[in-house]
């Protein structure tokens, strides 16, 4: 299968920090990749440099096909390609949910108002946020706003989508409707790379557990296998202690 | 003095009504002038608050003195300087063009320093967000940024430019025929205070609307963060 992602030997150091020491990271398509490890492990960094959120500091990474480290790639055509949900939702507050989804749409596709408007409403629809187009984010709870961040992903129809953390800065009541939003979205065969401790949405929705600790993929393989007999100390370690939560 | 003394020394009517004609004229000239510095000191203001999102020491120090310079000078002097100093380099200027550059000069550096700390109260998420969809740095400033920049210094704005109105009064000094500079001609013509009073009031009743609303702008954001 055609791999979308593929990162190979990537470092990123903050100052003399460093953070990521040679990652490889490859994602096929339609995967959903689990990324586990210990806070400060370098999970957040490492899906920041695939996006170039974060300038790596050495290493080659692709998606789809386009070298996201070349100079000569424009960043803001190849971001498109990658929709990105992270963990404090990040919406703009002075937009409408609709607005919020919508501005890319016109801004970034150059979409007319009544197109881009009747596009962002299709992907509130996937995510259930129909009835909520109109809500200013202050006006919606935290699952309702982080579905929405998930709508202005997806509706630039990406080939690959990165999630850091989505549920943690949610009330647990409100996990299961983005979960939900998210099995959905892996139903249509988006590929999909998660940072998240939801070990029960692993278990049930990943295709492969990657583990990282101290800025390297220390393991990786089917969640059964990770989570059930995990060959590493480490990494043995690291899941008795969010077994125990 | 006698009561009847200080109503004709202050509020007389009969020189309102001879000095109305060109008390009226200062004030055009004074909204006039206010319609030329507030949006060019806020062109100033939004450039500069541009430039020092940019990190690079070679802007970054450059500005930070200009900022320091313009908000030091006194306007006035900065004013008297432009209008009665520049020629001695040969640089002859217009009332207006003093004015102008004056303004430009003293309340874009203002006005940059509020919108600076506007954009840094806007979380960095923001733009990581706005980003990861392929907007441009230019366009997450535009939509993204500034719209909250704006909104989370609003009354500091408002402020400001309350103060940039009252400070046109200095344009007098250049022989700029402003509402002030009119009510000084008038007083002295008619050896009387009334046209200055009435000065006052014009200035009152123009900004006391803007002074309520900044008031009431200051109480929602105080409850706002309660
Ligand atoms: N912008 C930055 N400047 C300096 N250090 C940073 C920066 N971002 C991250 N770091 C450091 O890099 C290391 C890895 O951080 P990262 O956020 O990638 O970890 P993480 O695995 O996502 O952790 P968590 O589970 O807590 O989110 C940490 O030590 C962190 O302090
Ligand atoms: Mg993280």
């Amino acid at each position: 299968m055609a791999a979308i992602v593929r990162a190979h030997g990537v470092h990123k150091h903050f100052g003399a920090l460093h953070v990521l020491r040679g990652v490889d990271l490859e994602v096929a398509e339609r995967e959903l990749v689990f990324v586990i490890g210990p806070s400060g492990s370098g999970k957040s960094t490492l899906l920041r440099c695939l996006n170039r959120l974060e300038e790596p500091s050495g290493g080659r990474i692709e998606v789809d096909g386009i070298d996201m480290l070349d100079r000569r790639t424009d960043i803001n055509r190849a971001r498109q390609r990658i929709g990105m949900v992270f963990q404090s939702f990040n919406l703009y507050p002075h937009m409408t949910a609709l607005g919020n989804v919508a501005l890319a749409l016109r801004k970034v596709l150059k979409l007319p108002r009544a197109e881009a408007d009747e596009r962002a409403r299709a992907a509130l629809e996937r995510v259930n946020l129909a009835d909520r187009a109109g809500h200013y984010p202050g006006q919606l709870s935290g699952g309702q706003q982080q579905r929405v961040a998930i709508a202005r992903a997806i509706a630039l129809e990406p080939r690959v989508m990165l999630f850091d953390e989505p549920t943690s800065a949610l009330d647990p009541e409100l996990v299961g409707g983005v979960l939900q939003a998210m099995r959905e979205l892996r139903e249509s065969g988006m590929t999909m790379v998660v940072v998240s401790h939801e070990m029960g949405f692993a278990r049930a929705a990943a295709d492969r557990v990657v583990f990282m600790d101290h800025g390297l993929v220390v393991e990786e393989g089917p969640p059964e296998a990770v989570f059930g007999a995990p060959r590493e100390e480490r990494t043995r370690a690291f899941i008795r202690q969010i077994d125990r939560h | 003095m006698t009561w009847a003394d200080f109503t004709l020394a202050f509020f007389s009517l009969d020189i309102l009504r001879q000095a109305w004609p060109i008390l009226l004229s200062g004030l055009v000239q004074t909204l006039l002038l206010s319609a030329m510095v507030v949006p060019l000191g806020l062109l100033g203001g939004v450039l500069l608050a541009l430039l020092s999102t940019v990190r690079s020491p070679w802007v970054r120090w450059p500005l930070m003195a200009w900022v320091d310079v313009f908000r030091s000078l006194p306007p006035l002097v900065l004013l008297v300087f432009v209008y009665a100093g520049l020629p001695f380099a040969g640089l002859e200027v217009s009332p207006w063009g003093a004015v102008a550059i004056g303004f430009f000069l003293n309340t874009g550096a203002y006005y940059g320093e509020i919108l600076r700390a506007g954009i840094e109260s806007v979380p960095a998420g923001q733009v990581e967000a706005a980003r990861s969809t392929g907007l441009s740095r230019g366009q997450a400033m535009a939509w993204v940024v500034l719209p909250q920049a704006v909104r989370n210094v609003l009354p500091d704005l408002i402020s400001n430019t309350l103060e940039v109105v009252k400070l046109t009064s200095i344009a007098s000094v250049v022989a700029l025929p402003e509402l002030l500079f009119q009510a000084r001609q008038a007083q002295s013509v008619t050896f009387n205070a009334t046209p200055i009073m009435a000065a006052a009031v014009a200035y009152f009743v123009l900004l006391w609307p803007v002074v309520r609303l900044l008031s009431r702008l200051e109480n929602r954001q105080l409850a706002g963060r309660r």
